[in-house]
Formats: structure tokens, C-alpha cells, sequence
């Protein structure tokens, strides 16, 4: 077990490592670094400054292992545009995508799993034809193109723009979570459809046990095994959702920084979110890894 | 358990759910129209006119109604649905192939290649391929030839994950360790053995990547960091017609509504060619 | 059918039908079945892959698949009719009167489960008080044998062995004292040591608490050990049914008599010493490394193992799973780069070999595997697959597509076979589509690792015969890599005893079967169902 953790550490530090050091290879592709990372009325000696903090002299081993050295110590740079520390700017976004984000991946928990689950039990009815349908829907249904049309009933039918930061959240988590929704739909009926007819769960029934106990305390921990990992990659989606999310509901959030980012070519910034995407991802991936020690004993033994 | 004389499977070549034709009927009229729609109007997509802006569907001369420059919708969504098109198959086939040959590559090579080929993917895996998309956007020129590659760099690691996987699970199957035997060369193993029984796993993340691409490229030329002006694709109609979206709702809605069929069909038909591909899978285990 | 059955019997099977569903293979899973199980009496149903024999034990537990129907007959259980299929009334005789074992006890336990939680379970839902809940299954687990009733109560499915889980499944089935045990296949998952064990406990157990058991199996060796009386299935239908006695030494029906002629293969005299060296091992190790950086672990498979094969002879490998005899088999097949030791081909070093010198190995050292499923290629024709080996030594197309043919035929097939594709096969007909592939290469040795283990026992007899008749006709030496030393009888000259990755006896077949010095191999033998039996059969013949 302490193997397994320890390989797990080690893989998840390498994945940053790896990624850092891509980001640290494309900006040096991109052009100065330094003046990318100062404001961009800053004087030339700033300038100057950087390239010597920076080590933009030094030999290019030297370069990389400063720049790793500045990360470290939680030096990101600064935005071109406001001249503020991109991780203030970053601080002061997050609980806007928090809340999004959170909300989006509550609603699709409970009710994709509620719809897989009812659509398993019911194999073959018509409700089980239609969460299939949705789930296919859903998948289908770009969250821009869902969002608009949100927006454009709410303002036809009841005469309110449903974005912007004083927004009810309700209406982009529903958005963001919609694909998520369809696809725990899908993986929560597959996986249990899997484990009802499983060997132990027959095996319960021949020893008496009834429908809904097995069900509950065997075919269902079972099926939320594999469901524990589809959460975790679905995170990666809703990060990518809530970019586009964002921008649709002019919701304030770090997907919408993103966005404005890029466009402007505010170069520490997109740096930056970059890698705290990646650091996010990374460290859900390591959750949900040891997730699996709590609950799958079958790990827990190697 | 295993005595139970199995009943076997009865459908039959051309039991097809009408969902299916439906959609393949779909896909059909969608590439004819961006094949052909052009024919259906006197307008270039580009051209402006100052007098016609913002006209409704159903308008004379404008099919689909025009936007505030005054083009034709219909002849922007012809050529919308064209770069849609090229974007989403080149960009699929990219990554297939791409993720595809490493992932056959690590299985087979083991050691120090498929180590440096599994932390690829789990580099990639940690980064959704649009923030991996707009840093590249950021730091280089967009061009169309760079956007196709980053469209079709999406979802690679999927392929190299599961084609790993299954060239493993394949080549410990006796008919390999039997060719080895024989004396087959690992590009006879690899090309006659390995491959043909693997390709199914490849077509059926195909199916799913596909719609998955046409979704990444409408969804990045919405950011208005996709597809560039002069060219068109159907989300940059989409982020054009966004700010009347109460008065011109069909800047928004038709290109939207044609992104949502074609993503809808391609998935439909997605998941019956997956349907099919698994019983052969069953039948032949 | 001169069975005057049970005086008083528990459980009455009446005429029993159970239709398929129309796709099926055959109208009828079971046809017109009639059986009846006595207390304290072990019936042994018998039968082939697809006879049926589920399908009975199935129905009287209430289980079918939807997909099959009772069309006829009924079950009495302690002289009242049981409640139709899938009926809520079954709960309460499932466990309390009625209880199953399967076939494999690991996949029957939910792996996250704790193996007390889930016994206790059982009495829960059975209306037992908490209080006495966990001294009663305790006790059970006591009383099948498990050594450290605690720790296996606190253990999950994968911490226990084969053999314990087995145990534990008929404990499980034991905690509410049913007076009917349905057994399906228990032990075939079980190597021979640990079958014998279980057996015993099944036999001891129905002694003490007077259990009817109906006890499905493929195995007569396994009827011999523990059947009072045995009914014989054959295509849905009881062909023979008796005495334990009765059936075994006298058996009536043709198909019987086949079976039992199957379980009990000859043993073969050649006579004439080894000379020359074909094929050597010396000294070969094997260790597989498996996990990562921080949890790798070396699982040395192969320790030290030295062996030769004479030219025309067959040397049989014998252990049980885990005893690394296919990892040996790779090995001597040079798939595999061995950590000490070396492999000599008619006295040269082929331990390194590459290139030319490999391939001209590879020509001479044939290779029949256990899954015949998994032996074809499913996407080649018949014709390709048997001809592919030739081909890639440079044999013209046409030629060694003839050759196939021929040696189709010769194995027992048609030349119409060539064209069609493994799928389409029986498991039997594919090990002869894949000895024929092997035998294209005009080997002169052949390693057979398990190749008829995965085979129905009649099947099996066939595949045996098969192998000697092709090494009479082509004069191949045979390695013979098995788990069972009934084959080895049948085939071999020499005898080798593997456990744990090392060779523990080696010597003739006559020797190491009639005289084996190795305390392994004396468990082996007396581990072997069916044994006594056997014997005795055997030297009267």
C-alpha cells in the first residue's frame, strides 16, 4: 500500500514536472519572456532587471532551473495589462468558478447517477429509452449553443438576462453540467447493469437475500467503483465547460480570465492559469487514486 | 455456470432503429449541403451589402435571412459547415492516428518507450485540450493550419490509452505467442495479428471523438479564437450573431441548431456502429 | 434405469422441461428429467459442457434465466410442490432449505465486502437475532474446516485462497442448516490437492447433518470419490441413472461408457531408453517483475530447472497452477530471455540465439496451447492459419496451402474447413486446426502446454489420440505440460513433477506414478479423484 502511494506521488509530481517544463520550452519559443512578464509601459532597466532576475544570460539549464526556483517560491509574474500579480488576479476569480463549478458537478451527480440508476433497474422500459436519449442529448448539445438559449428564453418569458456576476447560478451550472449529466447517466446504468448480473450478486440471491438489498449493498458499492474515476476525468471537462460556460453568462469567473487573456496575449497570466489547471487536474486524478483505497479493499492489498 | 446452452443472438444485418437512419440520412443532407449548398444562392459568403442587413429568414434573395454586414446566412453557412467538416474529419483522424501508433508502439516496445509514451498521457490527461488549445493560441500566430493541428491533437491520449491497452491484452492471446513460435517477424505479429483485432477499439473512439472534435472547433471559434476571418465555420456565425441574440435570433439559433443535429447524428450512429462492433467482439471471444 | 432410489427422498424432480428459447441450439435445455435426492445422500448429476446440468439445478433453486420456461414437470421439496420460478416465495427456502454452491467461490463473494458482513448478512435477512449472529457464523466457519475463524471473519474475498473461499461459500451455505445442498461444479476451479480436500469436506458434511446433495459435475473421478448414486445427462436428458456402484462398473449406455472410458485413459508402454539429447534445459531461471518502482515485486516463476527431451520420446511436465511449467514452456519455446541457464537444440547453444539461427529453431520447436479459443487468429482463415508458418520460411504459397489441406485432413477435418474461419469451430476441432498448424512446420519436438485441459473429457480422449497418432506418424518428440497426471499417464514416457517453480521428482512414467519418492507427488496422486476407483479398474482390466 505504501508502494502504491508512493508511486502515485511520484507519478503525479513527475505529470507537473513535465508540464512546467513544456510551458517553460514555449515561451522561450514565443519570443522575450521579460518583456511578456512586465507591464508593458515598464521602463527598459525593469525590463533590464527581469531578463537578469530571470537569468535570460545564464545558460539555458540555468534559465530552466531558475524559472522552476521562481514557481516554487509562488513568483508567477504579472498581468500586461493591470500590472498586478497574476495570482491575485486569479485569487479573485476563483470563488466565482467554485461556485459554478461545484454547482454544475452537484447537479450532474445526482442527477445522472439518479437517472442511470432508475434506467438500470428499469432495463428495457420506456424510461430506460428515454435517459439513453437524454444522455445522447446532452452529450450532443454544445454548452454554448444551450446557454444562448437559456438566456434567450429567460429574456422572452420572463424578462431577465440570467448572467453576469450577480446572476443566479443555477442557469450556467446547468449549462456547464449538462454533458457531465448525460454521461454519469450512461456509466451509472452500464456499470450497474454489470454488477446486478455479477457472480456474487446471483450468489446473494440464492442465499435469500431480497432485490433491494442486493441492489443497495451489493450491486450498487460495486458499480461506484469505476464511477469514482469517470468523476475524476470529468473534471478536466468541466474545466474546459466552464471556459465556454463563462463566457456565454458573462460570469466572472477564471475560465472567462482565461478567454480575456489569451485574446489580449497577457502571456503570465494564460502561464499561470495553465499550470493551475494542470496542478488542479493533477491533484483530483491523486484523490481519486486514493479514493480507491478507501473504498476498494482489493487495492488496499497491494 | 457454464453449461447453460446459450441462446444465441438473433439480429438480423439490417435491423437498424429508425433513430440511426435518421441521423445517417442527416449527416447525408448535411455534407450535400456543404458540398452543394452554394448553389442554392447568388451570394458569396463574404460579400457585404449595406442595404440588406439584418434581414429575417424568408426574406427575398436572403433564404436565411442576412446579418448586420449585411451577408447572406445561407451562403455562411454553406461554407460554415464546409471548414466544420475538413476541421472535424482531418482533426479526428489526427489524433486517431497519432495516439493510436504510440499507444500500439508502447505496448509493444515496453521499457523506456512506453514509460516516456504512458507520461505523455498523463501530461495531456491532466490538461483539457482547450486551455492546452488557448495557451498555444496565446503564444503563436493563429493560423489554420496550427488550429487544425490543436483540434486534432484532441483526445490522442484516449486512443494511446486504450490501444495500449488492448495491443497488451492482444498479444497475450495464444494466436500471437503461436505466430512467435512460428517465426514471425514483430512486423508480421504487429501488422497481421495484433492490428486486425485491435482496429475495432480505435473505430468505436472514432465514433466518440468525432462529435466530440466537431464540438471543440465550433466551441473555440465561438471564443473567437478559432477559426479566423476571412473563413468561417459555423461557431464563429454563432459568436458573430451572439449580441442579437433578441432581435436576430437566427444568426444564432440555425448555426447552432446545425452544429447540435450533426454532433446529435454522428453520435447516434456512433453508438450503433458500437453496438454492432461489441457483439462481434462477443461472438468471437 | 433399475434405481430403486431413496426410500424417503427430501427433494423429487418430476418430469422436469425447460424449453429454450426458440434461437437456441436445441429445443430443450432439460427434457423430461426425473430425479430424487435421499438425506444424508450425495446424488451426483453428471454431464458434458451443454448437457443441462445447470439448467436442473437452476430451476429447483427457483433461478432460471428469464429467457428459459418450465414447460412441464414439477419439484417437491419434503413432499410439497415448490413455488413457481422467480417467486417471492423462495426467499425464505433459499439458504434455509435449499443452498448452493458454485463453481468459482472468489467471483460468488463481493469483493468489497468483509466475509463476515456478508454471512452475517445471510442470517439477518433469515430473521436471526444480532445477538446470535456472529458466535453462529463463527462457529460455521469453525466447522468447515478454516483454520482462525476470526481473521477469515475479518478478511475480504481476495485475501483467501482458492480452496478457502470454497470453504467459506459452503459455509455460508451451511448457516441455517438447509436439508438440501445444490453443489454446482464446486471443485473444478480447485487444483487436485485442494479438491480432494473439499470433497471430503462435503462428504464428512452431509454425514453429520444428514444433507441431500445434488452434486453437478463433469468429472467421474470426482462421482467415484463422493456419488451414493449417479444420474448420467446427456443433451437435456437423463441417459442413465443408478448406484454409484451400479453406473460405474456397469454401465448401461453407450454414451456412459464412452465417458467413463474418457476419465480413464491407458497408460502407454514404449520401453526403449532415451539416447540422444534433442532438446535441453540446463540450470533455466525465470523471474517476471511485476508493479511499478516502489512496488515492484519479482515473481521468480522458474528456478533451476534442467530437463532433456530424446528424439521421438514425450516427457510430460506435471504441476499445479502457480508451479511455473508454463512459464518453462516459454522458455524452452525462446520467448522469453531467461536470467540463468541455457537451452540446447541437438547439443547447440540457442540460449542467445537470433536471427537465422532462431528461425531454424523456431521450424524445429512446435508450440499447441491451452485455449484453443484464443489460439486462432479470429480474422484468418483456416487455410492462412495453418499455412502462415511454411510461408514465413519461405515455402511458395501454393505449396503450403496444399500441405494445409493434407494436414487438415489428417487431423481429423476436411479440406472445406480450410476456408472457413476459427469461429466457426468447436474447441475440440480448433486444438486439431492448431495441431495442424504446429505439425506444418514438420517440428521435431512439439510442446503442448495444457493443450487439452480446457476440452471436454471425451474430447479430450480425442485430442489424446490424436497427438499419439501424429508423433507414430511423424516421429516428433512431445513435452506434455499438465496439470493432470491422468494425462500424463496416458502420454508420456517421463514424468516431471514441478512445484513452486522447481522440479521436485523427475523419473518414468512407471516410476513416478507407481513408486514416487517425492512427498509432493505421493499428494498428488492421492489427491487424484476418483483414485481408488481408478485403480482397481485399472489393474482389473
Amino acid at each position: 500500500m505504501t508502494g502504491y502511494i508512493l508511486s502515485r506521488l511520484i507519478r503525479a509530481a513527475l505529470t507537473l514536472l513535465i508540464t512546467v517544463s513544456l510551458v517553460f520550452v514555449f515561451i522561450r519559443f514565443s519570443g522575450d519572456p521579460a518583456a511578456a512578464l512586465v507591464p508593458p509601459d515598464a521602463p527598459e532597466e525593469v525590463i533590464e532587471q527581469y531578463r537578469q532576475a530571470m537569468g535570460l544570460d545564464q545558460p539555458l539549464w540555468k534559465q530552466y532551473s531558475g524559472y522552476i526556483g521562481g514557481i516554487l517560491q509562488g513568483d508567477f509574474g504579472y498581468s500586461v495589462h493591470t500590472g498586478r500579480a497574476v495570482e491575485d488576479i486569479f485569487l479573485e476569480r476563483l470563488p466565482f468558478t467554485l461556485r459554478l463549478g461545484l454547482s454544475a458537478l452537484t447537479i450532474a451527480l445526482v442527477f445522472g447517477i439518479g437517472l442511470g440508476v432508475v434506467a438500470a433497474i428499469r432495463r428495457g422500459t420506456a424510461i430506460d429509452r428515454i435517459v439513453m436519449g437524454f444522455s445522447v442529448f446532452a452529450f450532443a448539445m454544445p454548452n454554448f449553443l444551450f446557454g444562448l438559449v437559456l438566456i434567450l428564453v429567460g429574456a422572452l418569458v420572463f424578462q431577465v438576462f440570467l448572467g453576469g456576476a450577480d446572476g443566479w447560478v443555477l442557469m450556467p451550472a446547468l449549462t456547464l453540467g449538462l454533458a457531465a449529466m448525460g454521461s454519469f447517466a450512461r456509466f451509472a446504468r452500464s456499470s450497474l447493469l454489470e454488477t446486478i448480473n455479477a457472480p456474487y450478486v446471483r450468489a446473494a440471491e440464492a442465499r435469500g437475500v431480497p432485490f433491494r438489498r442486493r441492489i443497495l449493498r451489493h450491486a450498487a458499492p460495486n458499480a461506484a467503483i469505476p464511477l469514482v474515476t469517470l468523476i475524476g476525468l470529468s473534471l478536466g471537462s468541466l474545466i474546459a465547460g466552464s471556459v465556454v460556460t463563462e463566457q456565454v453568462f458573462a460570469w466572472p469567473g477564471v475560465g472567462q480570465l482565461l478567454v480575456r487573456s489569451v485574446a489580449t496575449r497577457d502571456i503570465a497570466t494564460v502561464q499561470f492559469l495553465v499550470l493551475a489547471v494542470a496542478a488542479t487536474m493533477v491533484v483530483a486524478n491523486l484523490v481519486v487514486d486514493f479514493l480507491y483505497l478507501v473504498i476498494d479493499p482489493r487495492i488496499r492489498a497491494k | 455456470m457454464t453449461d447453460t446452452p446459450v441462446p444465441t443472438a438473433v439480429q438480423g444485418p439490417m435491423s437498424m432503429p429508425w433513430s440511426v437512419r435518421i441521423s445517417i440520412v442527416f449527416v447525408a443532407l448535411f455534407v450535400i449541403f456543404a458540398l452543394f449548398g452554394s448553389l442554392l444562392t447568388p451570394h458569396g459568403f463574404r460579400e457585404t451589402s449595406m442595404f440588406d442587413r439584418l434581414l429575417p429568414p424568408g426574406s427575398p434573395e436572403y433564404l436565411l435571412g442576412t446579418d448586420a454586414r449585411g451577408r447572406d446566412l445561407l451562403a455562411r453557412l454553406v461554407t460554415g459547415a464546409q471548414i466544420t467538416l475538413v476541421v472535424a474529419i482531418a482533426g479526428t483522424l489526427i489524433g486517431a492516428v497519432i495516439g493510436s501508433l504510440l499507444g500500439i508502439v508502447a505496448a509493444a516496445r515496453r521499457g523506456a518507450t512506453e514509460a516516456v509514451i504512458v507520461a505523455a498521457i498523463d501530461v495531456q490527461a491532466s490538461l483539457p485540450i482547450i486551455v492546452v488549445a488557448l495557451f498555444m493560441l496565446a503564444m503563436f500566430d493563429n493560423s489554420f493550419a496550427l488550429f487544425l493541428l490543436l483540434v486534432g491533437l484532441n483526445g490522442w491520449e484516449v486512443y494511446a490509452r486504450l490501444m495500449r491497452g488492448a495491443t497488451l491484452s492482444a498479444q497475450e492471446n495464444g494466436y500471437v505467442t503461436a505466430v512467435r513460435a512460428l517465426g514471425a517477424s514483430p512486423v508480421r505479429v504487429y501488422l497481421r495479428h495484433v492490428l486486425p483485432n485491435i482496429l475495432n477499439v480505435a473505430i468505436v473512439q472514432f465514433t466518440v471523438n468525432l462529435p466530440l472534435t466537431v464540438l471543440l472547433e465550433t466551441a473555440l471559434s465561438f471564443l473567437g479564437l478559432g477559426v479566423q476571418p476571412p473563413l468561417t465555420s459555423l461557431g464563429q456565425i454563432m459568436s458573430e450573431g451572439r449580441d442579437r441574440l433578441l432581435t436576430a435570433w437566427w444568426l444564432t439559433l440555425m448555426p447552432g441548431a446545425l452544429i447540435f443535429c450533426l454532433a446529435l447524428s454522428i453520435s447516434m450512429i456512433g453508438d450503433w456502429v458500437r453496438d454492432r462492433l461489441d457483439t462481434t467482439l462477443r461472438s468471437e471471444a | 434405469m433399475a434405481d430403486a432410489g431413496p426410500s424417503d427422498p427430501l427433494l423429487t424432480v418430476n418430469g422436469l422441461s425447460v424449453a429454450l428459447p426458440p434461437s437456441g441450439d436445441r429445443a430443450e435445455a432439460v427434457s423430461t428429467v426425473s430425479l430424487e435426492i435421499g438425506r444424508s445422500e450425495v446424488l451426483c448429476l453428471v454431464g458434458e459442457s451443454g448437457s443441462g446440468k445447470t439448467v436442473v439445478g437452476q430451476t429447483i433453486l427457483g433461478m432460471l434465466p428469464r429467457a428459459l420456461t418450465v414447460t412441464a414437470g414439477d419439484v417437491h421439496f419434503e413432499g410439497s410442490r415448490l413455488p413457481p420460478q422467480r417467486d417471492a416465495a423462495y426467499r425464505v427456502l433459499r439458504s434455509a432449505k435449499i443452498a448452493t454452491i458454485f463453481q468459482d467461490a472468489t467471483a460468488s463473494l463481493d469483493p468489497v465486502q468483509r466475509i463476515g458482513t456478508q454471512l452475517d448478512e445471510i442470517l439477518e435477512v433469515h430473521g436471526v437475532a444480532r445477538a446470535e449472529r456472529r458466535a453462529r457464523t463463527l462457529e460455521t466457519l469453525g466447522s468447515v474446516a478454516l483454520k482462525d475463524p476470526e481473521r477469515i471473519y475479518r478478511a475480504y474475498p481476495h485475501q483467501l485462497s482458492g480452496g478457502q473461499a470454497q470453504r467459506v461459500v459452503i459455509a455460508a451455505a451451511l448457516l441455517l442448516t438447509p436439508s438440501v445442498l445444490i453443489a454446482d461444479e464446486p471443485t473444478t476451479a480447485l487444483d487436485v490437492t485442494t479438491q480432494a480436500e473439499i470433497l471430503a469436506l462435503i462428504d464428512r458434511l452431509r454425514k453429520e447433518r444428514g444433507l441431500g446433495v445434488l452434486f453437478i459435475t463433469h468429472d467421474f473421478g470426482v462421482v467415484a470419490d463422493i456419488a451414493d448414486r449417479v444420474a448420467v445427462m446427456k443433451d437435456g436428458h437423463v441417459v442413465e441413472q443408478g448406484s454409484a456402484a451400479d453406473v460405474l462398473n456397469r454401465p448401461q449406455d453407450p454414451y456412459t461408457q464412452k465417458l467413463l472410458a474418457a476419465a480413464q485413459p491407458r497408460m502407454r508402454h514404449t520401453g526403449q531408453a532415451a539416447r540422444d539429447h534433442l532438446l535441453e534445459a540446463e540450470g533455466v531461471s525465470l523471474t517476471y517483475h511485476v508493479g511499478g518502482i516502489f512496488n515492484r515485486r519479482d515473481i521468480r516463476a522458474v528456478r533451476d530447472v534442467s530437463l532433456s527431451v530424446a528424439p521421438g520420446r514425450t516427457v510430460a511436465v506435471v504441476g499445479e497452477s502457480g508451479s511455473g511449467k508454463s512459464s518453462l514452456a516459454r522458455c524452452l519455446l525462446r520467448l522469453e530471455e531467461l536470467d540463468e541457464g541455457a537451452i540446447r537444440f541437438r547439443g547447440t547453444d540457442l540460449t542467445h540465439a537470433k536471427g537465422g539461427a532462431l528461425r531454424s529453431f523456431r521450424k524445429a520447436v512446435q508450440v499447441v496451447l491451452q485455449d484453443p479459443y484464443a489460439a486462432l487468429n479470429p480474422r484468418q482463415t483456416i487455410r492462412s492459419a495453418v499455412a502462415e508458418g511454411p510461408i514465413i520460411h519461405g515455402i511458395p504459397r501454393a505449396e503450403a496451402y496444399a500441405r494445409a489441406e493434407e494436414l487438415l485432413v489428417l487431423t481429423g477435418l476436411s479440406v472445406q474447413a480450410a476456408d472457413r474461419y476459427p469461429q466457426e469451430f468447436s474447441g475440440g476441432q480448433r486444438q486439431r486446426i492448431c495441431i495442424a498448424r504446429a505439425l506444418a512446420m514438420e517440428p521435431e519436438i512439439l510442446i503442448a502446454d495444457e493443450a487439452v485441459s480446457a476440452l471436454d473429457v471425451s474430447i479430450q480422449a480425442q485430442i489424446l489420440d490424436l497427438f499419439a497418432d501424429m508423433q507414430r506418424t511423424f516421429g516428433f518428440a512431445m513435452l506434455f505440460i499438465t496439470h493432470d497426471l491422468r494425462v500424463a499417464r496416458a502420454i508420456s514416457d517421463e514424468i516431471l513433477v514441478m512445484k513452486a517453480g522447481q522440479v521436485v521428482e523427475r523419473g518414468s512414467a512407471e516410476q513416478v506414478l507407481h513408486a514416487p519418492s517425492h512427498a509432493y507427488t505421493r499428494a498428488l496422486l492421492q489427491s487424484a479423484p476418483g483414485q481408488g476407483f481408478f485403480s482397481e479398474a485399472g489393474s482389473a482390466a
